[in-house]
């Protein structure tokens, strides 16, 4: 038989531990020409036209790098030419003109034409292809190519068709090669005109792309980056500080803290166009104003941001963030709980006599979400409101959601890239969306002529009285906008983008 | 009567999966969240809506679909998946050779390690040696697979960054191939380096999942040495003359096995599911990753096929662990 005796344990194990003490230092090596980003979600689809990778807003950064959009966007939200050089409406808006931008090539060397452009607004338009969002593309047809021009009649006017062209599915797909190829065949090798070309891809692990010499707004900074597809948390944190990758994001917050200082590495964390909400749902005890309105002023948001967030996170009063366009920033729901106190003692609720409901959370979907509807609640309890917290999942958020069935009050985030208040207040209030959470005639009558209003200064006006009256009717209860911490290594340069996309092309370059 | 047990198992095998497809086909449209419900878009009237569930066949009721689904499930077409636009046969097709080469290197190592700790515990029988195996192996035992690989990763890939953390090849490497075994097929062309690189890629997820495994085998086949160490016929072999090492491999071991063959079959089952979080943890692109993407965007179409697949990966792992028993034990061949 083998004896190990003790002493001989005791010093093995010892230089074991003492070995895996001694700290290691190890060169994180400067960044070449290739880029190496360990990115939060898994790339499903090359599409970005159909299904559900085309609306999924944290995907965008990598359609950005592969295909143009009609219409570009800068990272302060503004907009800018894109695949279109020039776009408007006739005076009376029942035409739409589009100027195509002339000498850019797809990636297979063909030239990019204003058929292209066509082809591809009538493909998103058909109610039975697969695009989420095909009403907006539907509401122009009859379209005609002169030269470099395109004019369409519009069949229902939508002020924000053109911010829709730099938003979700506004992407241009090369006709001719699409017909020949088929969907499939796209999927396997895909085609754009944007400033990176698809050069490997394995699916839940990488993408490598390779930069396009004949880019029309010039070659990127990489000749090649590599997307790992990194979803855990913890996993992207380890790439960033080991030096396995040059960027990440969507760190959580104490480790942005932790590493955006240490030697290598810097980090920026500034807001999006991505705010937290919770949806009030009327029926019940959320008919009572006063309940709502209690509800709001007694929710301390600063302090949860604070003590939650690490201060990360900008408190909201309104579904506008600060960048939006009919932000009004003299809304003001201020936090009061004295206020919350009496005024539902109006309704008959004390400390002592609650009024009672469910508040629905995801967990882990957004930072901190279910902390902070804890914290929430507290604040709640402190005031006469006892609500349960129920945890619930993305899938069934939406589908309660889209069948007006989230309970009364229902925590989750809202994403508005393009910064128009009919995709951010329109759509979350509006009775006939299906993703609106208080249905009333009165806020319906307000918003209804709004959709179709061709007079803009009027249409944001008309938007910022409607947060307003929101606001003051306690219909919702507007959180945070939140903030993306992006850690990089320290000879880059990252700007970060409000929309949240991470560009590579034209937002990452060497310091 | 070969002929009738190998009919009574495929037998058995298909009613199985049948059974399988009902109920996950039925729970998937029972259970909230449906992908129209998560990719609608906020301006969406009834009749987008309506286009969209037409669009992927969601439309009809759940009889008629699942005669649709079943339809083709017996032609060998199982759809296309609602997020990734391409046939889930070869979705699953070009994932899954990644999962059984890792899940067949973790059973390799959690065989040959626990084995070897197994024989080491009862070498050193009555022993302070015994009890740090026996100390060592319960902290292994108690681990689960997520926890050793969040460990693993902040020693080999933070502390001591000597591993690749990520994925499954380096993407400059990945070119050449015939099939989607990589590390089998990079081996058998001579192509050693990749196979290398392929191989520094799968360690950790092979530890991860391989380590619970090994110390349930540890305290089985331990176990079950120790009991036949006790026999006569090691004590004849013993007053032979021969070494302990030799009682232990050659004799004790042949006998001693059978239940740890047995349990190791059904604890394999167990590893292939813990594939879902530990490729998740290491970006790692089998089906386990591609399970999780596919529930969170509820994929129907996939989820039906991964959940069809790891079930016929289940009755295969099962019928493989009978047969192997029962060729090391003449006893059960007539069971």
């Amino acid at each position: 038989m083998f004896n190990l005796s003790r002493r001989q344990a005791l010093a093995a194990g010892g230089g074991l531990i003492g070995s895996l003490l001694v700290p290691q230092r190890f060169a994180r090596a400067a960044v070449g020409s290739t880029l190496n980003i360990a990115y939060n979600v898994n790339l499903p689809s090359f599409d970005p036209q159909v299904g559900p990778s085309s609306v999924n807003p944290t995907i965008q950064g990598i359609y950005r790098s592969i295909f143009d959009q009609y219409v570009g966007q800068k990272p302060n939200l503004a907009f800018e030419p894109g695949l279109l050089t020039g776009w408007g409406w006739n005076d009376d808006k029942t035409k739409v003109w589009m100027d195509v931008r002339e000498g850019v090539v797809w990636h297979d060397g063909t030239p990019f034409t204003p058929e292209d452009v066509v082809w591809s607004i009538q493909r998103e338009a058909k109610p039975d292809g697969g695009n989420p969002v095909s009403f907006v593309w539907a509401s122009i047809d009859n379209f005609n190519i002169d030269g470099k021009r395109i004019t369409a009649d519009v069949k229902q006017f939508m002020p924000d068709l053109f911010k829709w062209m730099a938003f979700l599915t506004g992407y241009v797909l090369p006709k001719a090669y699409f017909e020949k190829v088929g969907p499939e065949g796209f999927e396997k090798k895909p085609v754009g005109t944007g400033p990176y070309m698809v050069d490997a891809y394995e699916g839940n692990a990488y993408l490598r792309l390779k930069a396009n010499p004949k880019y029309w707004g010039g070659k990127p900074a990489f000749e090649t980056v590599v997307f790992k597809f990194v979803p855990d948390a913890t996993s992207r944190v380890a790439e960033i500080e080991s030096g396995k990758s040059d960027v990440t994001l969507e760190v959580p917050y104490e480790e942005y803290d932790r590493l955006k200082n240490k030697a290598g590495l810097k980090g920026e964390c500034k807001p999006i166009s991505d705010i937290g909400m919770i949806f009030i749902t009327n029926g019940g005890v959320m008919d009572d104003k006063n309940v709502r309105l209690a509800m709001c002023h007694s929710v301390d948001k600063a302090t949860i941001i604070k003590k939650l967030l690490r201060g990360y996170g900008v408190p909201i009063d309104t579904l506008q963030a600060p960048d939006y366009e009919a932000y009004d920033p003299s809304i003001k729901v201020p936090y009061d709980p004295a206020l919350a106190t009496k005024l539902l003692a109006a309704s008959g609720y004390s400390k002592d006599k609650p009024v009672k409901f469910t508040i629905q959370t995801t967990r882990g979907f957004k930072p901190k979400d279910y902390e902070m509807v804890q914290a929430i609640v507290g604040m709640w309890r402190n005031v006469g409101i006892d609500a349960n917290i129920e945890i619930y999942e993305i899938a069934k958020h939406f589908e309660l959601r889209m069948s007006h069935k989230l309970a009364p009050a229902a925590f989750y985030n809202w994403g508005n890239a393009i910064g128009d208040p009919s995709t951010s207040t329109g759509h979350a209030m509006f009775s006939k969306s299906p993703h609106s959470g208080w249905h009333s005639d009165d806020l319906d009558a307000m918003i209804g002529p709004l959709w179709g209003e061709k007079d803009e200064k009027k249409r944001i006006e008309g938007w910022k009285k409607v947060d307003r009256y929101i606001a003051e009717q306690g219909y919702v209860l507007p959180l945070l906008q939140y903030e993306q911490p992006i850690l990089y290594k320290s000879d880059l340069k990252v700007i970060p983008n409000k929309t949240g996309a991470l560009q590579p092309a034209t937002l990452i370059s060497k310091a | 009567m070969l002929l009738s047990v190998v009919a009574n198992r495929v037998a058995m095998a298909l009613l199985t999966l049948a059974g399988v497809a009902v109920i996950v086909f039925i729970l998937l449209r029972v259970v909230p969240g449906d992908p129209v419900a998560m990719m609608i878009s906020p301006g969406a009237g009834p009749a987008d809506i309506a286009a969209l569930k037409a669009h992927y066949g969601l439309d009809a009721s759940i009889p008629v679909q699942f005669w649709i689904w079943i339809k083709g499930v017996v032609t060998g077409d199982f759809g296309t998946s609602i997020t990734l636009h391409l046939p889930v046969t070869e979705v699953l097709a070009s994932r899954l050779p990644a999962t059984l080469e890792l899940a067949f290197l973790a059973l390799l190592v959690a065989v040959v390690l626990g084995g070897a700790i197994a024989v080491a515990g009862t070498l050193m029988r009555r022993t302070f040696g015994e009890t740090i195996i026996d100390s060592l192996n319960s902290i292994m035992l108690a681990v689960p697979d997520f926890i050793w690989a969040l460990a693993l990763v902040l020693l080999f890939a933070v502390a001591i960054p000597i591993l690749p953390l990520t994925g499954r090849i380096d993407p400059d490497l990945a070119e050449g191939f015939t099939t989607r075994f990589y590390l089998i097929e990079s081996i058998l062309t001579g192509r050693f380096a990749v196979a290398g690189d392929i191989l520094s890629h799968m360690i950790m997820p092979t530890l991860a999942l391989a380590l619970p495994l090994a110390a349930v085998i540890v305290r089985l086949l331990k176990q079950s040495l120790k009991e036949a160490m006790l026999q006569d016929y090691v004590l004849l072999a013993r007053i032979k003359g021969f070494r302990e090492l030799r009682l232990v491999l050659q004799e004790a071991l042949r006998n001693a096995v059978g239940p740890t063959l047995a349990l190791t079959g059904v604890q394999f089952t167990f590893l292939i599911g813990g594939t879902v979080i530990v490729e998740r943890i290491f970006a790692y692109p089998g089906i386990g990753n591609l399970a999780i993407d596919a529930v969170i965007n509820r994929d129907f179409p996939l989820i039906q096929g991964l959940v069809l697949l790891f079930g016929l990966i289940f009755i295969l792992v099962n019928i493989g662990t009978d047969l192997t028993v029962a060729a090391l034990n003449p006893r059960l061949r007539h069971a």
